[in-house]
C-alpha cells in the first residue's frame, strides 16, 4: 500500500526496505564490534598507540633527527635529554630515538606478517579437520600435538636457528610456530558451530559442502581466530624481538627493538641502563596494545557483555 | 582411571615419537654438511667421507632414523661437534639446573598468581581487581630478557643486593644459601608473564565459581566468607589452573633461554643458545628433545591431577 487514505504519512516500501537494509548493515559483525569496541577506553587508546607508532615507521625518513645506523663515537653512551639527542645515544655513538623510530618497520612487521600469513592456512587446517573429522580430520590434529609438545619460544628460536638469521627467516619461523595455535583455535570453533542447527538447515536446504564451509561455518569461526590472532601479535612482538636480541633474528645494525635491547645489555653493566631500557620499554607498550585490543575484541564479540 | 591413564600415557608416547622424528628431521633440513663444519675447512674429501661412513651419515635416511632412536633409547645422544664429548655428559646435568631455575620460577607463579586471582575475583570490578588485572596484562606482555636488564641493573649493581650472574659464588662456590642468593633474580624474572597469565586466569574461573547455585546455597547458610573462597570455590576452580600451570611449565622451559642467557644460568637454555651459535646440532636435538619430554611429562601429570580432582573419575579409581 502505497496510498494515504487515512492522511497518515506512509513511507514507500522502497524508502522502507532502504532503511532497514541500512539498519543491517549496520548491525554487521564488523559494525557491532566496534560499537562496542569503541566504549573500551584501553582498547581505543590501545588502537591510538599502534596507528601511532605505525605512522612513525612508516614516516620514519621524515621524522628521524639522524641518520639510524650512523654513529658519532664523541658522544657514545650519552644519557637521556643530551641536547640534540632526546633519548641518548647508544654504544657506538648512534642518536636512540632515531633507532627507534626506524626500529617499528622491523619490530611490528616482524610481529604483523607472520600472523596474517599464518591465519589463512590455520583457518584451511582446521576448518577441514574440524568439519570433515574422521579419521583424516583426526590425523591432521595428532600432527599438530607433536607440536604443541615443543615450547613455542622453543620452537621458534629452533626454526630460526635452523633458517638462519635474516628478516624474512625470523618471519617463517614464527608463522611456523603460529599455525598449529591457531589451527586449534579454527578446529575448536569449527567442531562446535558445525553441531548447530543453522548448518543443518543449510545441508537440508541443499548447500553444498563448499557452501557451507565458506558462507556458513567461516564467518563464525573468524571471530575466535580474529581474537586470537589479536594476542598473538602481542605476544609475537616480543618473541620475534627476542629472537633478534638472541642473534637468530633480524640482524645487526638493523635498528630492530629487539636488536637494540641486545645492543644495550653490552653496557649495562658497565652502567648505562637507558640503551637496553628504552627499546624493552617500546616492545613491552606495542605488546600491550594488541593484548588490551585482543581483550576489547573478545569483550565486543561476547554477547553477554553487549549491552545494545 | 586405569583406562584413562593407559590412554594418556600411549598417546604421551606417541607424541613423543613424533617429537623424536621432527627433531631428527631438523638436522637434516639444516643448510650445510655438519661434518665439513666439524673438521673445518681443511678436510679432505676422503676424511669427510670416512667421518660420514663413521657416523653412519652415508646411511639410507629411514635406517638413519631408527639407529638414532635406537640410541636414544639406550642413553647414547651422539657425541658434541664441537666439545668432543658424549651428549648425555653436557645435556643431563645442565637440565637439571635448568629444572631447579624453572621450578623456583613455578614456585613463585604459584604463591603469587593464584591468591592474586583470587582475591581479584572476590572484588570483582574494584579497584583492586581493575588495578591487578591490568597489571597482569602489563606483566604478560613484558619481554623476559628487557625484565632481565632491568632486575640486574636495579636490584644487582644499584642497589647491590644480589649476585648480577651464575648459579654459585665463583670464589667460594657452594651451600643451599649460595644457590638460592643466585636463584632469586632469574627465577623471579622468569616467573613474571607466568605468574600473570595465571592470575588472570584465575581470576576468570573463580568469578565463575563464586557464582554458582551451591556457593550461593553455602551463603545462605552462613559459611564463613573465607571458607567459601578458598575452600569451597576455589576446589571447583582448580582443574583449569591446574591445566594452565602445567602449559605455562612450558612457557618456562622455553623462556628460561633468555633467563639463562642474560644471567649466564649454566642450564640447557644458556647451552642451547651456545649450540646454536656454534652449529653444534647434536646438542640442539638433545636439548630441544628432553625439553620437549619434560613439557610433555608436566601436562601427563597436570591432566592426572585435573583427573583426581573430579569425582567423577576419583571414584572411578577406588
Amino acid at each position: 500500500m502505497t496510498s494515504t487514505t487515512l492522511g497518515q504519512k506512509v513511507v514507500s516500501p522502497v524508502a522502507a526496505g532502504d532503511t532497514v537494509a541500512a539498519q543491517i548493515k549496520s548491525r554487521s559483525r564488523p559494525a557491532l564490534m566496534w560499537r562496542a569496541l569503541r566504549r573500551d577506553k584501553a582498547a581505543v587508546v590501545s588502537i591510538g598507540i599502534l596507528v601511532f607508532l605505525t605512522l612513525v615507521a612508516v614516516f620514519a625518513p621524515l621524522l628521524a633527527p639522524y641518520d639510524p645506523l650512523d654513529g658519532d663515537a664523541s658522544q657514545r653512551l650519552e644519557g637521556i635529554g643530551t641536547p640534540g639527542h632526546l633519548l641518548g645515544l647508544d654504544g657506538q655513538g648512534r642518536d636512540i630515538l632515531s633507532r627507534l623510530i626506524y626500529g617499528g618497520r622491523y619490530s611490528l612487521t616482524v610481529a604483523v606478517l607472520p600472523v596474517l600469513a599464518a591465519a589463512p592456512i590455520a583457518l584451511l587446517i582446521g576448518m577441514f579437520a574440524g568439519y570433515f573429522g574422521g579419521r583424516t580430520g583426526n590425523a591432521v590434529m595428532r600432527v599438530l600435538d607433536v607440536l604443541f609438545a615443543f615450547p613455542v619460544v622453543l620452537l621458534a628460536i629452533a626454526i630460526a636457528a635452523v633458517l638462519g638469521p635474516g628478516l624474512a627467516n625470523v618471519m617463517l619461523a614464527i608463522g611456523i610456530t603460529m599455525v598449529p595455535y591457531m589451527a586449534r583455535v579454527v578446529y575448536t570453533a569449527t567442531v562446535q558451530e558445525s553441531a548447530k542447527e543453522y548448518v543443518e538447515a543449510a545441508r537440508a536446504a541443499g548447500a553444498t559442502q563448499a557452501q557451507i564451509l565458506r558462507q556458513q561455518l567461516m564467518p563464525n569461526v573468524m571471530s575466535p581466530l580474529v581474537v586470537y590472532g589479536t594476542s598473538l601479535c602481542g605476544l609475537m612482538i616480543v618473541l620475534a624481538a627476542g629472537l633478534s636480541f638472541l642473534g637468530v633474528g633480524v640482524t645487526p645494525p638493523a635498528p630492530d627493538w629487539g636488536v637494540m635491547t641486545s645492543d644495550g645489555r653490552s653496557v649495562l653493566l658497565e652502567g648505562y641502563g637507558h640503551v637496553a631500557t628504552i627499546p624493552g620499554l617500546v616492545i613491552l607498550v606495542a605488546a600491550l596494545a594488541f593484548n588490551l585490543i585482543g581483550d576489547g575484541i573478545r569483550d565486543a564479540l561476547d554477547p553477554h557483555k553487549q549491552t545494545s | 582411571m586405569a583406562g584413562y591413564l593407559a590412554r594418556r600415557a600411549g598417546s604421551m608416547i606417541l607424541v613423543l615419537l613424533g617429537v623424536s622424528v621432527l627433531v631428527f628431521l631438523i638436522m637434516q633440513l639444516v643448510p650445510g654438511d655438519p661434518v665439513r663444519t666439524m673438521l673445518g675447512p681443511t678436510a679432505t674429501a676422503e676424511s669427510i667421507a670416512a667421518v660420514r661412513a663413521d657416523l653412519g651419515l652415508d646411511q639410507p635416511l629411514v635406517q638413519q632414523y631408527v639407529s638414532y632412536l635406537g640410541g636414544l633409547l639406550q642413553g647414547d645422544l651422539n657425541t658434541s661437534l664441537t666439545m668432543a664429548q658424549p651428549v648425555a655428559e653436557i645435556v643431563f646435568p645442565k637440565l637439571g639446573n635448568t629444572i631447579i631455575l624453572a621450578a623456583g620460577a613455578l614456585v613463585i607463579c604459584l604463591v603469587i598468581g593464584v591468591p592474586l586471582g583470587v582475591l581479584a575475583a572476590t572484588r570483582q570490578y574494584s579497584l583492586f581487581d581493575r588495578g591487578a588485572m591490568f597489571l597482569s596484562l602489563a606483566g604478560a606482555s613484558v619481554p623476559v630478557y628487557w625484565a632481565a636488564l632491568v632486575v640486574i641493573s636495579i636490584f644487582a649493581l644499584k642497589l647491590g643486593w644480589l649476585p648480577t650472574s651464575g648459579m654459585y659464588d665463583v670464589r667460594e662456590p657452594g651451600g643451599l644459601g649460595d644457590l638460592l642468593r643466585h636463584l632469586v633474580l632469574p627465577a623471579a624474572t622468569a616467573a613474571v608473564v607466568p605468574t600473570a597469565v595465571i592470575a588472570r586466569l584465575t581470576r576468570s574461573v573463580m568469578v565463575e565459581a563464586l557464582q554458582q547455585d551451591h556457593i550461593r546455597m553455602l551463603r545462605a547458610n552462613g559459611v564463613p566468607e573465607r571458607q567459601i573462597v578458598w575452600k569451597h570455590a576455589l576446589r571447583n576452580a582448580l582443574p583449569p589452573i591446574v591445566n594452565i600451570v602445567g602449559l605455562q611449565v612450558g612457557y618456562l622451559l622455553g623462556g628460561v633461554i633468555f633467563i639463562e642467557v642474560v644471567f649466564s644460568w649454566p642450564g640447557l637454555g644458556g647451552q642451547l643458545y651456545t649450540s646454536i651459535t656454534s652449529n653444534d646440532m647434536p646438542i640442539i636435538q638433545a636439548g630441544v628433545l628432553f625439553i620437549a619430554l619434560v613439557f610433555v611429562v608436566v601436562n601427563l601429570i597436570a591432566d592426572i591431577v585435573v583427573a583426581l580432582l573430579d569425582p567423577r573419575t576419583r571414584e572411578a579409581v577406588g
